[in-house]
């Protein structure tokens, strides 16, 4: 069976859910340990910041094939207050819930490809993909 | 809660066995900061082997273990971060500073004792 699909996000056991499916769909991917792992990673990351800034949410995990690569797309959304200013949102140390401000920077490094829209009072949705390294 | 601690001797040992909820991570920071009070330890031991995800929270958590066991008179030492979890904790730009790591359990305690000599000889 494929890991494909959603992941309720509620409480903080929904975060070791999100990136153990992440993790075990990389890995049906083909891809190695340690992309793995900084994909459940990043994926730990989004899904604090939408119990932080919204409460609840889902993390959406899927396969992609592009340019005869395989990939994990992996999209983060929620209904909660939304970002006002993404461009700061994306800098390091910026945080208004009193964390580190390393959530969306730090997933962005440990992806390939990073995208992130919010609208203020309807909420954020952050899309970020890894594509395997040919011949690994 | 997957996390065992053992005293030995001086020392408190802390295993993680699993992937841990953040409201356990904030329950082991509390355990250990008291516990080496109770046991007038002078040393902990944080293995972190059973650990597949550091992220920016425990990351943060280790660090934040680190120095309230030393505002506490015991130093600590983080041992069994995976490979592929070092390489994560990197990208993310987390370098645990001011936090001892070692190895492997072996190592840790030799750091241990190694501290705790220098110590006792000033």
């Amino acid at each position: 069976m494929s890991r494909e699909g959603r992941v309720a996000i509620a409480a903080d056991v929904d975060l070791v859910s999100a990136r153990q499916r992440g993790r075990e769909l990389a890995a049906e991917l083909g891809f190695s340990r340690t992309d793995a792992t900084l994909i459940a990673t990043a994926i730990s990351e989004l899904a604090r910041n939408i119990l932080a800034y919204a409460g609840n949410g889902e993390i959406e995990l899927i396969r992609a094939h592009e340019n005869g690569r395989d990939g994990v797309v992996i999209v983060a959304v929620d209904s909660g207050p939304g970002i006002a200013d993404v461009e700061a949102a994306m800098q390091e140390g910026f945080s208004t819930a009193g964390g580190l401000g390393m959530g969306l920077p730090g997933a962005r490094r440990l992806m390939d490809e990073f995208q992130v829209s919010s609208q203020e009072g309807k909420g954020t949705r952050v899309t970020m993909k890894k594509w395997k390294s040919v011949g690994r | 809660m997957p996390v065992s601690i053992l005293k030995q001797g001086a020392y408190l040992i802390a295993s993680i066995q699993s992937a841990l909820t953040d409201g356990e991570v904030l329950q082991l920071q509390d355990d250990l900061v008291e516990q080496v009070g109770k046991f007038r330890s002078r040393g902990v031991i944080l293995d972190v082997s059973g650990l597949d995800v550091i992220d920016s929270f425990g990351s943060r958590a280790l660090h934040t273990i680190a120095v309230t066991t030393k505002l506490r008179g015991a130093d600590a030492v983080i041992v069994g971060i995976r490979p592929d979890v070092a390489f994560a904790i990197v990208q993310l730009g987390l370098l645990l500073e001011g936090v001892h790591t070692a190895l492997d359990l072996e190592e840790g305690l030799a750091f241990l004792n190694r501290r705790v000599e220098e110590t006792d000889a000033q």
